[in-house]
């Protein structure tokens, strides 16, 4: 007789462990099957590990300018090999911690690849069968290969990245996040593919740490997700910093040589032109892992590499749900725990309702730091609404001075007719920690007098964002 | 560590259970899929199994005791290596476990289902992705002696309501009253969405116009006076996600509500819940009447066309047989108008007319003073409109009473919902033929049987009865409907 859940989740990422625990709260014998890693990309290649590089590039890069504080460092350099290892440590920290979280809560963890053979069907449960994986030992205490039933399966399996056609990576001079976040040497040259949040991060790493670094994107604006505003205040901080930005252009192909690679790359203005660098990143947006996971003999709907579910995390198959990245865009650890939660409280027949998207925000931890939550100003006009936009620089603001941070914009963006905060975007010092604010907002449904009633501290940079209502508004005080 | 067994939710509603029968006694050793113990729902006698091995250590909770909140401790067992001897229910849980095996579930006061997510002892319960549950206040019966349970609007009379600054703005900008309208955010609150769906309604206008000032608008969709929050929710009903989780996911299909789905709710519910009604049945016979329908119809002229000028229904001898009853019994034409009674000179009879997602019913006005032929043609025009939802409000207005005939489905009888604030309705059954006794002898005579729905506070039993045997003797004289 195999092991019978009442939920069994395929894929230990944000989404699948963070299920896993809040099923396990709700009283449902609950199990989550791995086959790599506790955490997922997320918290061993992805948001976290790079967090971790990304906090050295910016020590670096303060210890390259102490003068600029009175301060003197002399001998300033870094050893690779250290800065990878912290990094991995941290991951390594967490995923321990993943573990514990889930044998706290009594959630079977379940080694290997997993395969659904059939969904619950009336009093019969479904099963899934998990075969071993070569990836990586199981942890402690993991169940083995075999078969599993469950009456409800949740399909976590998260994604990868995608592959362009003859520019595929191999692992040595083509880069996906995976190797660029484990350099043995810092490149001297680097061509990052593809301007959204993982290329930006790596190429203000790369740069920050000496590297030469050109990033090509083929739509006309780099951080595409980003307002236009927001973007392009970056892209000029970036140029500074000496990364090289190619838009609107296309990578058409690749050259391997003994120690670097040549790009043949198209600009929008038709000129083509060649790049040498030693490495490339191909950081072009990611696919759903939706693969030989049996669902297509289960006549589970696919969209574009995504499970078609309906908002509450339910297939058009009965008994089987998906979440996170495999069940489409935003595809952020942040949207996949929610809407995990959303899943399983569902599942539970609590009151839930579907993940506002609109209200999700996202964050680039790139020298500046972009955050941002809600409609841009381009895309709230072309929703058809009467926009009032509200500005506030850096410049403007005490503790950025103080800081030595000088640089960066607070924009908001309202409904000139109802006042609801449509959007909020922001480049600069710390503001991935400052967005947060006006996502409560908005999802409080305030309008613009709950903002500028509020007492925002003195002196932090929060205040930037009761400036930047006020702006909106013909209120701003320190412009 | 001993292990802890909580007492289980055996259906996603279930709050608390009785613990039935201990089937292992301290002590005994248990394995994976030993049943411990018998619980007893409002539903069901269900088996607990144990999910870990080891020696049942300690029994917390008796057999025998009623309302066991679901995830309270009920028993410990010993695991590998420890002594069921030593091992003590913790204080805490001793005391939370409820003492009251004599106070039955049927000696409680009956209060409603409250949905999982509200248990004061169950934070783990809560959805923390969004809750929206309403507070209890919002369900809780209208305290007004009388009144029927209020839908659970946001706002009680000059209390606060609950909203979210957006949701103020756009209530303003709209002129939409705040307080007419059902929260579907967090803990009842309004947010813009609730005002939004309100304005897409066509109602809640401040201030809300009095319900009475829609009588008879049974089927009418959505009229604007009705908040159309209210409209939805019948009160005191099992909420969405209650009715819900009875089902499995998938197995059915959602529809959502139109406004006349919404009213025909609303009404009705409004009718059972505050008209006392009581029903007298009454067997008709037919046999004169459809002899002279037939001689009546067989000389109908013929229009232009060449088509007969009217073809009148045993229906249309009904209506008109009901006017005039109510002219003979003119206290019986009458409805309840909260303070007092309203009396009329008229007839006017209302008509359910079933049309595809719902029904109307259009009212005859001065039924008793028009000709079968006149009946018969007005009911045709009507019936065509309500079938194309093209009627007027004032068309399907006012009324005393009403008839609803099922006779053609070959119904026998039934008793109909009164349509406020109509004082009657008359449920009319098929026609068929019956043996009768007739001087001692049984005779096969046409009948059918028509039951009339009474408002007490207008219409007392006899006065009812007297009514229908006016009805009655006018269907079997109907000679007396032509003059």
């Amino acid at each position: 007789m195999p092991d019978t859940y009442d939920v069994l989740i395929i894929g230990a990422g944000p989404g699948g462990y963070v299920t896993a625990i809040r099923a396990a709260q709700l009283g449902f014998k609950t199990a989550v099957v791995d086959r790599e890693h506790l955490g997922g990309i997320c918290l061993n290649w992805g948001c976290i590990p790079t967090k971790a590089l990304l906090r050295s590039a910016e020590i670096f890069h303060y210890f390259q300018h102490p003068g600029d504080y009175g301060l003197t460092a002399e001998k300033v350099g870094f050893d690779v090999g250290a800065i990878v290892k912290r990094s991995r440590g941290v991951s390594g920290r967490l995923n321990g911690g993943v573990g514990m979280l889930l044998k706290k809560n009594k959630v079977d963890v379940i080694w290997g690849e997993a395969k659904v053979d059939s969904v619950a069907h009336g009093d019969q449960p479904g099963q899934v069968t998990v075969t071993g994986t070569t990836r990586a030992e199981a942890p402690k205490g993991a169940k083995g290969t075999g078969t599993y039933q469950a009456k409800h399966i949740i399909v976590a399996t998260g994604a990868r990245p995608r592959a362009l056609p003859g520019i595929e990576p191999d692992k040595t001079q083509i880069w996906t996040y995976y190797e660029a976040m484990v350099p043995q040497t810092m490149p001297q040259s680097l061509l990052v593919m593809g301007s959204g949040a993982i290329g930006i991060e790596f190429a203000s790493f790369y740069r920050t740490m000496g590297a030469e670094v050109t990033v090509v994107e083929v739509l006309p604006q780099i951080l595409p997700v980003e307002d236009a505003e927001i973007a392009g205040l970056a892209r000029k901080r970036f140029e500074k910093q000496g990364i090289k930005i190619l838009t609107g252009a296309k990578v058409t192909k690749v050259e391997k040589g003994a120690d670097s690679i040549t790009a043949t790359i198209e600009g929008g203005d038709g000129k083509s032109q060649r790049i040498t660098a030693e490495k490339l990143i191909s950081a072009v947006g990611v696919v759903g892992n939706i693969e030989n996971l049996g669902l297509e003999k289960l006549g589970v709907k696919t969209d574009r590499g995504c499970v078609v579910t309906d908002g509450l995390g339910r297939t058009n198959v009965p008994g089987l749900y998906a979440i996170g990245d495999v069940a489409g865009p935003p595809m952020l650890a942040h949207k996949a725990e929610h809407e995990g939660v959303i899943c399983i409280e569902t599942i539970k027949g609590l009151h839930t309702h579907p993940m506002d998207k609109g209200k999700i925000p996202g964050c680039t931890y790139c020298q500046p730091q972009i955050a941002s939550v809600g409609l841009t100003e381009a895309k709230a006009k072309e929703q058809g609404f009467a926009v009032k936009v509200g500005r506030f620089p850096f410049a403007g603001n005490g503790k950025a001075i103080a800081l030595g941070e000088p640089d960066g914009l607070i924009k908001t963006v309202f409904d000139a007719k109802t006042g609801q905060l449509l959007g909020a975007h922001m480049v600069g010092a710390e503001v991935t920690e400052l967005i947060q604010g006006y996502v409560v907002a908005m999802n409080l449904e305030s309008t613009e007098e709950e903002l500028m009633h509020t007492v925002f501290p003195h002196p932090t940079l929060s205040e930037m964002m009761h400036e930047s209502v006020l702006d909106a508004y013909g209120k701003v005080i320190h412009t | 560590m001993p292990i802890n067994v909580l007492m289980p939710a055996l259906s996603p509603t279930m709050e608390k259970g009785n613990l039935a029968k201990w089937l292992k006694k301290e002590g005994d050793a248990v394995k994976s899929g030993d049943v411990l113990a018998e619980i007893e729902t409002d539903k069901a006698t269900m088996e607990v199994e144990a999910v870990d091995e080891g020696v049942l250590a300690k029994i917390v909770v008796p057999e025998g005791t009623a309302d066991v909140p679901v995830n309270d401790l009920i028993a410990l067992i010993a695991g590998e290596g420890e002594d069921p001897g030593t091992i003590q229910a913790p204080a805490a849980a001793g005391a939370k476990s409820p003492e009251a095996p004599k106070e039955g579930p049927k000696d409680a006061p009956k209060e409603p289902p409250k949905a999982e997510t509200v248990r004061a002892d169950g934070d783990a319960q809560m959805s923390y992705a969004r809750s929206n549950e309403a507070p209890d206040a919002a369900k809780a019966v209208n305290p007004a002696a009388g009144q029927p349970s209020a839908p659970p609007a946001s706002g009680g009379e000059g209390g606060r309501v609950f909203s979210s600054p957006l949701a103020r703005r756009l209530a303003k900008m709209e002129g939409i009253d705040l307080s007419a309208i059902q929260g579907s955010g967090p803990h009842g609150r309004v947010i813009a969405r609730d005002v939004t769906e309100a304005k897409a309604h066509g109602g809640a206008k401040a201030p809300a116009a009095p319900a009475q000032q829609a009588p008879a608008a049974e089927a009418a969709p959505a009229p604007k006076a009705a908040p159309p929050a209210a409209a939805a929710a019948p009160a005191q009903g099992m909420t969405t996600e209650q009715v819900k989780a009875m089902f499995e996911p998938g197995s059915y299909e959602e529809i959502t509500l139109d406004g006349m789905r919404k009213t025909i709710a609303k009404r009705l519910v409004e009718s059972k819940q505050t008209v006392p009604h009581f029903y007298l049945a009454l067997d008709v016979e037919l046999d004169a009447l459809l002899a002279l329908r037939e001689q009546v119809n067989a000389g109908a002229g013929k229009d232009k066309d060449g088509k007969p000028a009217f073809k009148l229904s045993v229906n249309d001898f009904v209506i008109k047989a009901l006017a005039l009853a109510l002219q003979r019994v003119p206290n019986a034409n009458a409805v309840w108008a909260g303070d007092r009674v309203l009396k009329f000179k008229h007839s006017d009879v209302g008509v359910a007319v079933a049309i595809e997602g719902g029904l109307f019913t259009p009212v005859i006005r001065k039924a008793e003073q028009k000709t079968l032929s006149t009946i018969s043609a007005e009911m045709k025009d009507l019936a065509g409109r309500a079938r194309s939802r093209k009627l007027k409000p004032e068309e399907y207005s006012g009324g005393s009473t009403a008839v609803s005939n099922l006779g053609m489905f070959g119904i026998k009888n039934f008793q109909a919902v009164i349509n406020p604030p109509h004082g009657t309705i008359l449920a009319v059954g098929a026609g068929e033929a019956r043996i009768v006794a007739k001087g001692g002898q049984p005779a096969v005579v046409q009948a059918m049987t028509v039951t009339l729905s009474v408002d007490h506070r207008v219409v007392d039993g006899a006065l009812g009865a007297e009514l229908l045997q006016a009805f009655k003797g006018l269907i079997e004289n109907p000679m007396g409907m032509l003059v």
